[in-house]
């Protein structure tokens, strides 16, 4: 690989092992918020992602300066900041797309994903790693957001991407597709309740997926699993999980 | 925190004079070239060096457990956060309004045929009282569409304040006689994929009410087909489209009430 070790290392985990939804269980109050379209799920994605490598990299050049007895105030006071100026300035510069983000952007204050970053890994890096974690912080909440939206989209009206031409532009029009024809729709995916069933589905997946690579792991070139070696011989592969928001 | 925290930087503070006379390689080079524009750059690279000593990680180190410290900081921080702010916010407001006025402009054209008017319709306004009409506002704006200095049709914001989730609000167009020229949903927060029919982009619902007005309409058709009205409800969301309904008449209504002193103004 390309990459450096350590890259890597925060690469992985800001998309898989310590992802912000899956890994932290953070950002859930945005996550479930927005996530009633793929769209809508992908709006959000880049509007957070923008605004968390921004804030990881102004927190992690700061840092020496930062005593740790005042330390959430000043990061609770940069990522206000930062989010209000992304939110003036694209509504004066970029007034089609914030149009269609502006919900988004005034979300991200809330998103405690931001201030977990801060205090977890950008306060004690150089600047280099916390861009870098930013960045794949952010593409790990993307995916997720997507990957929930869509799942949502699917099974509450049957299309997938609805609407993307007016987030992205008309040149994205093609994303926009109906998966099932005639459907009925099934109002409860739609609703807050829906978004935490199918992120239930989406969580257990991902552990499943854990089991198995680890599984694959231990047992190299390994057959088929029976389902109770499964729960003896691999502990849960998340050690660590807060519940914030 | 002064003089012990910031050991080289407070010199500032004195001024010009007093740091020349203080520190010997300034007062060298001074003397030397006698030009001031010299003296302020070796001032200058006087005090970068300073706040590089002073940022050093060491120093911070010793400097960061003291509250005189912690509380500049913070006091540092906010200062800094709300001069960005408002620096920013002071450039970019007439961008905004401009933004702004250009989507008035362009919900105005969405709802009065560009034929009908040769006048700048944000300048020619009249405000009317509303309040009795419940559509959001105690004031309502009505733009005045002019074609030869006749007017022609009006255009107005209004709101449904009692959507499924919040307030709908919209703008409508209407001639002169009191026919509607169009409706447009300009911002709401119904439930994505039923209430969002209302939006033209979604649905082409809101068109139904073309060429509608008091007049070939009773007031209860004026209500969706389940309450037996003249226009569709959406499947799994009748209230959104109801009162969509309700709050589009109720704008006819004081379109009504203000119909001769709007057209003939």
């Amino acid at each position: 690989m390309f990459l450096p070790e350590n890259y890597r290392k925060i690469a992985t985990d800001g998309i898989w092992n310590n992802n912000i939804v899956f890994g932290q269980n953070l950002a859930l109050c945005p996550l479930l918020a927005v996530t009633g379209t793929a769209t809508n799920g992908l709006g959000m994605g880049l509007a957070t992602l923008v605004v968390i490598t921004a804030s990881n990299a102004l927190i992690s050049i700061t840092r020496n300066l930062i005593p740790s007895q005042i330390r959430i105030p000043i990061f609770v006071l940069l990522i206000a900041a930062l989010v209000t100026l992304v939110d003036i300035l694209m509504n004066a510069w970029a007034h089609e797309l914030y149009k269609v983000l502006g919900l988004f952007i005034a979300l991200i204050v809330t998103n405690c994903a931001l201030l977990g970053r801060a205090e977890a890994f950008a306060s004690k890096q150089p600047v280099k790693e916390a861009l870098w974690d930013g960045i794949m912080m952010g593409i790990g909440f993307l995916l997720v957001l997507v990957a929930l939206g869509a799942a949502r989209e699917i099974s509450s009206t049957g299309t997938l991407f609805a609407n993307a031409s007016l987030l992205l532009g008309e040149s994205f029009r093609f994303l926009e597709v109906t998966v099932i024809p005639n459907y009925q729709g099934f109002l409860l995916m739609a609703l807050p309740p829906g978004g935490f069933i199918m992120l239930a589905f989406l969580i257990v997946g991902k552990r499943l997926i854990d089991q198995k690579l680890a599984y694959n792991h231990t047992h190299a070139g390994g057959k088929a699993m029976p389902e109770a070696i499964i729960d003896k011989e691999t502990p849960a592969p998340i050690s660590t999980i807060s519940i914030a928001d | 925190m002064g003089l012990r925290a910031l050991p080289y930087a407070t010199y500032a503070d004195i001024g010009f004079i007093a740091a020349l006379e203080r520190q010997p390689s300034i007062r060298k080079q001074a003397m030397k070239h006698h030009i001031p524009i010299d003296h302020l750059k070796a001032l200058g690279a006087h005090y970068w060096g300073c706040l590089q000593r002073w940022l050093e990680p060491g120093n911070l180190a010793n400097l960061r457990p003291k509250l005189e410290f912690q509380t500049g900081i913070l006091a540092g921080f906010a200062l800094l956060a709300s001069v960005l702010l408002g620096v920013t916010n002071c450039s970019t407001e007439s961008t905004i309004q401009q933004r702004l006025a250009e989507d008035l402009q362009n919900s105005l054209a969405e709802v009065i045929p560009a034929g009908l008017h040769d006048n700048d319709m944000l300048q020619d306004f009249r405000t009317i009282p509303s309040a009795n009409y419940n559509i959001g506002a105690e004031e309502t704006v009505v733009y005045l569409a002019k074609k030869s200095g006749i007017v022609t049709a009006v255009c107005f914001k209004f709101t449904a304040p009692d959507g499924y989730s919040g307030a709908i609000n919209m703008i409508m167009g209407i001639d002169r006689d009191g026919n509607i020229l169009g409706v447009r949903v300009l911002s709401h927060k119904e439930t994505p994929g039923l209430g969002d029919k209302i939006e033209v982009t979604k649905s082409n619902w809101i068109l139904n009410f073309v060429g509608r007005s008091l007049d070939n309409l009773t007031p209860a058709q004026w209500a969706v087909k389940k309450d037996g009205g003249e226009f569709d409800q959406f499947a799994g969301a009748t209230i959104t489209p109801r009162k969509s309904v309700q709050a589009i008449h109720r704008g006819l209504q004081l379109f009504k009430e203000h119909q001769a002193e709007l057209i003939n103004p």
